[in-house]
């Protein structure tokens, strides 16, 4: 049995599990600091670093204690390296350097992206080739798995993150942060939609583009309050979650077509979007590959998902040094087994 | 007893390893590294020339801010993390504290200084090692104070450097920091926080700021 702790501060959540062979969870705590961003709209870097400060040991000591583990049953200590906000990523990695030099242990650097891909580990076994979804308020991208460890990016955002495009139609809309809930609420409950362009880009392309779409809803709001009228935000929301839905949804299956791929997994917190999930549900279900989301705790940003990606670099040899630094930029591909 | 000192709070990093009132090893330097590298191969380092195993510390001494607001963070996720892991404890000291250090034997008043930009300054006043003010003020706000005093002025950092003509100007009659003496040393924090009380909870334990984030600010005058 291989015990992995993982530490995840890479945005606004200080968050510690310990999962048990890569694919089992023993404890996955997550302290969430939303309720302190709320009243800046946003996530405020240096109020999440100081938070984070706050958080840390506690949500380590917290994970061991559920897990009923003592550090000396560990056999590593995985930590977000990056992608991320620099100042909270730091908070994680020194506090996971201390805690593997206290106690012996190999430490291991891990990609955020891989973790939210690596979390589907922790509910169904992976097969490759694979297609992952990665979709949240930062990421929007396409990324193919050939085999364990093996990530090409096929497609991404050229503009906004899908998550931040939901976050921006909903300030227009008067929608609290964060806004994505919200504007999949209200589309769900809608009974009509206002009619929004869908940006396809270049044939063939696997890219994505959404500030075109965040720029159409506000030219509808303006066009509609120049003429004095009001605008029906649920017809608002349900058109703009038609269009990003539809292109995504498209874009994944033609990916997964062409790719061939065995199993089409969904990432991120944005996988958690009731609309999208069904779509993409729908649309897999029709062409008969299997399809998986991981249930919501494992879709937001957690730490059980850091020691699931990290158990696949321990069993391949690979190890970090005290000198890792935090890496906001960090791309992928860097993280691909040689 | 072995303590492991340590300082990030500004560009210099100082780590050191303390036993029983003997230095066995210090490391200090002031090249702008990265401490979120530097700081823990540098701990590693004097660990392992020292000879000393992480089980065998006995207290953690940290410096707890003001400085660099990154900076401090590393120093301090690292004691708490450390000390929390090793089940010792940890002993907060003010870094100005520690920059004011070779002051202690100057009879008049010791300022140590860091640059805070726009005219402002994190600053120490200290009579006979007790603090008289350790905030972020205005330079000339510090100098009123000083007035106030009237007595001869020690000041330490490298940051006095960018104030040597405003202090000139000022009238005290001033003394300089030597060269070696402008650092902030981990064995001097480590002497500091012999003569303090650990931090009551690990977990708790925070940086001293001394100074709200700029979100904050503005959402309490948009809340006044
Ligand atoms: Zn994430």
């Amino acid at each position: 049995m291989t015990y992995i702790l993982g530490i995840e501060t890479s945005c606004d959540e200080t968050a510690a599990a310990i999962v048990k062979d890569g694919t089992t969870i023993v404890s996955n705590v997550v302290a969430s600091q939303i309720d302190s961003h709320k009243r800046f709209g946003g996530v405020v870097p240096e109020v999440a670093s100081r938070h984070h400060v706050e958080q840390i040991t506690l949500v380590i000591e917290q994970a061991l204690t559920e897990a009923g583990l003592t550090p000396k049953q560990l056999d590593a200590v995985a930590v977000t390296e990056g992608p991320g906000l620099v100042g909270a990523l730091l908070i994680g990695i020194q506090a996971a350097k201390a805690f593997a030099f206290a106690h012996q242990l190999p430490l291991i650097g891990v990609h955020h992206i891989a973790g939210h891909i690596y979390a589907n580990a922790l509910e169904n076994p992976m097969e490759f080739p694979l297609l992952s979804l990665v979709i949240s308020g930062g990421h929007t991208e396409l990324i193919v798995m050939q085999q364990d460890g093996h990530f090409e990016k096929i497609g991404e955002t050229r503009d906004d993150a899908a998550g931040e495009a939901y976050d921006k139609v909903a300030r227009v809309l008067s929608l609290p942060y964060p806004g994505g809930p919200h504007i999949d609420r209200l589309a769900e409950q809608s009974d009509g939609a206002v009619e929004f362009p869908r940006v396809w880009l270049e044939e063939g392309s696997y890219d994505f583009s959404f500030s075109g779409l965040k720029s159409a809803v506000i030219n509808y709001q303006h066009n509609l309050q120049q003429k004095g009228q009001e605008i029906n935000p649920s017809h608002v929301a349900a058109g703009f979650q038609q269009s990003v839905v539809e292109v995504v949804v498209e874009k994944t299956r033609r990916a997964a077509e062409e790719y061939g791929v065995k199993q089409v997994i969904a990432a991120g917190g944005v996988a958690a979007n009731k609309g999208l999930r069904s779509a993409l549900e729908a649309t897999f279900e029709k062409q008969g590959i299997p399809f998986y989301v991981p249930s919501l705790p494992l879709c937001t940003d957690n730490a059980a998902m850091i020691a699931a990606a990290g158990y696949s670099k321990l069993i391949a040899g690979e190890r970090s040094d005290y000198a890792m630094n935090g890496r906001p930029g960090m791309p992928l591909t860097s993280w691909t087994r040689l | 007893m072995i303590w492991l000192g340590i300082d990030t709070s500004n560009t210099p990093l100082s780590v050191t390893l303390v036993d029983e009132g003997r230095v066995l090893i210090e490391h200090t330097d002031s090249f702008p590294s990265t401490h979120s590298v530097a700081a823990m191969p540098a701990i590693e380092r004097i660990m392992k020339e020292a000879g000393i195993t992480p089980n065998q510390l006995d207290a953690i001494a940290v410096a707890k801010g003001p400085g660099s607001y990154t900076g401090i963070r590393i120093g301090m996720t690292l004691a708490k993390t450390l000390a929390w892991s090793l089940e010792i404890p940890v002993y907060p000291v003010s870094s100005l504290a520690v920059l004011a250090a070779p002051g202690k034997w100057f009879s008049g008043i010791t300022v140590s200084i860091m640059d805070a930009r726009r005219q402002h300054v994190f600053a120490g006043v200290y009579q006979e090692q007790q603090p008289l003010l350790e905030r972020h003020l205005a330079f000339d706000e510090l100098l009123a104070f000083l007035h106030e005093q009237d007595q001869p002025v020690f000041w330490c950092g490298q940051d006095v450097q960018k104030f040597t003509e405003a202090i000139a100007a000022s009238g005290f009659v001033s003394h300089f920091a030597g060269l070696a003496e402008q650092l902030p040393r981990a064995s001097e924090l480590v002497a500091l926080a012999q003569h303090s009380e650990p931090a009551p909870d690990i977990h708790t334990l925070t940086p001293d700021y001394l100074r709200l984030t700029e979100a904050e600010v503005n959402w309490m005058k948009a809340n006044e």
